[in-house]
């Protein structure tokens, strides 16, 4: 367990990342990546795969006071593999797969098998994140409003 | 007297296979995909998500296939599932400051710093019929783009006005513990403005509108600018407990409206604008836009303005009536069976016919 008032290590804040990357993974693209890499490490669930909801909280004028907003759907779980590193997830959602393998991936992350989740997986996945908010930032960029003013009545 | 109670079970299972052969309708006509529906009935999926207060497009298009549209009972059919849900916790709040916005405008700043972008919307189309879109197998429709690196932050419009002083301020009450949650404790009041906005948040869209459409007519009126209007996708951040720490686990489209209204000033305090807040589950800016108004409206104590009695104001009656499920079911049962409460009616009704026949009873009479 983590100290909560400990400033965060580079270890938490580079795991937190790869979380929140599977996470936010489309589940048939994370599911495909983790087939073609071949890899099928033997696991103990500590935690079965359990869909559920998160609350999501707004803020009163977008900085003031939380209140609830509504709910999303999640999926949690966590596993030990057969060298004993434990994997957690926590994924949007309700894809039992989905979480069973981004378990999978936080605990291999702590194995020696880190680069190759890394180059399998994780990379492909933070490429495409890359370029769907790039494609959705170059949409609204060309629906961006460039106002003029017309200049009436001078004889420049 | 005897009121048969039973012997509607094979009608009742018919009615539902006839329901079931309704929702297909022609066979000769492609079933629907789930996905069509999540894909190209999008803002219909919002709506569900907003009023079922449950985001997963998924299950909200689902819904709306077995409701056959009806988004009121898809909307029910989201809030039955999301009981069976187990509550993990709590997502910190949504930082609506680093949406990667897809729509953002003002109307109150032509120059907002950020910039007005407008999205896919269907402001400035003709709302004429388009025939076009009849047709099968078109080419496919492709946005223009632009090169832009995606900004890190939008600033809010309300900060530049906070910063002169001349808004409102937004405060986090310190201390103030979690939010109160009304699908946890029943609806009390009087309210927090929190317990308000989770309520308006989930309110029927239709409800929220004509509340917020009587507000500037004059009920309750406010006079409000659309500060902004934003929509567009924000990280979900939440403690895993488990591990100490705050994970991104997922990236929801939210829309945010916050209006600037007219002042409130005091004898020690110089006058100032005043602000009303909407956020919703999904692209849904007409609910947003209401929400925000009758957030505003609701806020006449705390802003020491006088009650107008105007709906909008009421809170209670706000609260009471905004829920478009509590409100179907208490007005939809009234078509099931009330045999009995009828047969009961129907007694007193021929008593005090007979009695009136009968003429004035002079033993009461001369009682009285």
């Amino acid at each position: 367990m983590n100290d909560p008032d400990a400033p965060p290590s580079p270890e938490i804040e580079a795991r937190k990342a790869w979380m929140s990357l599977l996470a936010k993974a489309p589940e048939a693209r994370l599911e495909a990546l983790w087939s073609a890499a071949g890899l099928a490490p033997e696991h103990a669930w500590l935690r079965p795969p359990e869909a559920g909801a998160v609350m999501l909280r707004g803020r009163a004028g977008a900085v003031g006071a939380p209140f609830n907003l509504g709910e999303m759907t999640a999926t949690r779980c966590a596993l030990r593999l057969a060298c004993g590193t434990v994997g957690h997830a926590m994924v949007q959602g309700r894809g039992k797969e989905k979480a069973r393998i981004a378990a999978l991936c936080d605990a291999l992350m702590r194995t020696e098998a880190a680069p190759t989740v890394r180059a399998a997986i994780l990379d492909p996945l933070a490429q495409e994140a890359e370029a769907r908010a790039a494609a959705r930032a170059a949409r609204a960029a060309a629906t961006r409003v460039e106002f003029f003013t017309m200049v009436r009545g001078e004889n420049a | 007297m005897y009121v048969a109670v039973k012997g509607g079970e094979r009608a009742i299972d018919n009615a539902h296979a006839w329901l079931a052969e309704a929702r297909r309708g022609d066979v000769s006509v492609p079933e629907l995909s789930v996905p069509q529906i999540r894909e190209q009935m999008t803002l219909a999926v919002n709506r569900v998500m907003a009023e079922g207060s449950l985001h997963d497009p998924d299950l909200a298009a689902l819904a709306i296939k077995q409701a056959r549209g009806d988004l009121i009972e898809a909307i029910f059919l989201i809030r039955a599932y999301r009981t069976t849900l187990p509550r993990f916790g709590a997502s910190e709040p949504l930082d609506t400051g680093a949406m990667a916005v897809s729509r953002r405008v003002s109307a109150t700043f032509k120059d907002a710093p950020g910039g007005q972008v407008l999205g896919p919307t269907f402001d400035y189309t003709h709302r004429l019929i388009d025939f076009s879109l009849a047709a099968e197998a078109q080419a496919n429709p492709q946005a223009e783009t632009a090169e832009a690196p995606p900004p890190p932050r939008t600033p809010h419009i309300a900060e530049f006005l906070d910063a002169e002083g001349l808004l409102q301020p937004e405060r986090e009450d310190a201390g103030a513990g979690a939010p109160p949650d009304l699908t946890r404790q029943p609806l009390a009041f009087p309210a927090t403005r929190a317990l308000r906005l989770q309520a308006l948040a989930r309110a029927d869209e239709g409800f929220t509108l004509s509340l917020a459409y009587s507000t500037q007519r004059g009920y309750g009126r406010n006079h409000p600018f659309v500060g902004e209007l934003r929509v567009g996708v924000v990280a979900v951040e939440a403690e895993i407990p488990e591990l100490g720490f705050a994970v991104e686990i997922g990236d929801i489209e939210l829309t945010e409206c916050e209006t600037v209204n007219q002042f409130a000033g005091s004898k020690t305090e110089p006058p100032q604008f005043t602000r009303g807040y909407g956020l919703t589950l999904g692209h849904c800016e007409r609910k947003a836009i209401s929400m925000a108004l009758v957030d505003r409206a609701m806020r006449w104590q705390e802003l020491g303005e006088d009650f107008a009695g105007a709906p909008a104001q009421d809170e209670e009656f706000v609260l009471s009536h905004c829920d478009n499920i509590q409100a179907t079911g208490f007005l939809e049962h009234i078509k099931l069976p009330h045999y009995v409460d009828f047969q009961a009616e129907l007694e007193l009704i021929r008593t005090l016919r007979r009695e009136a026949a009968a003429g004035p009873d002079p033993v009461k009479e001369a009682a009285e």
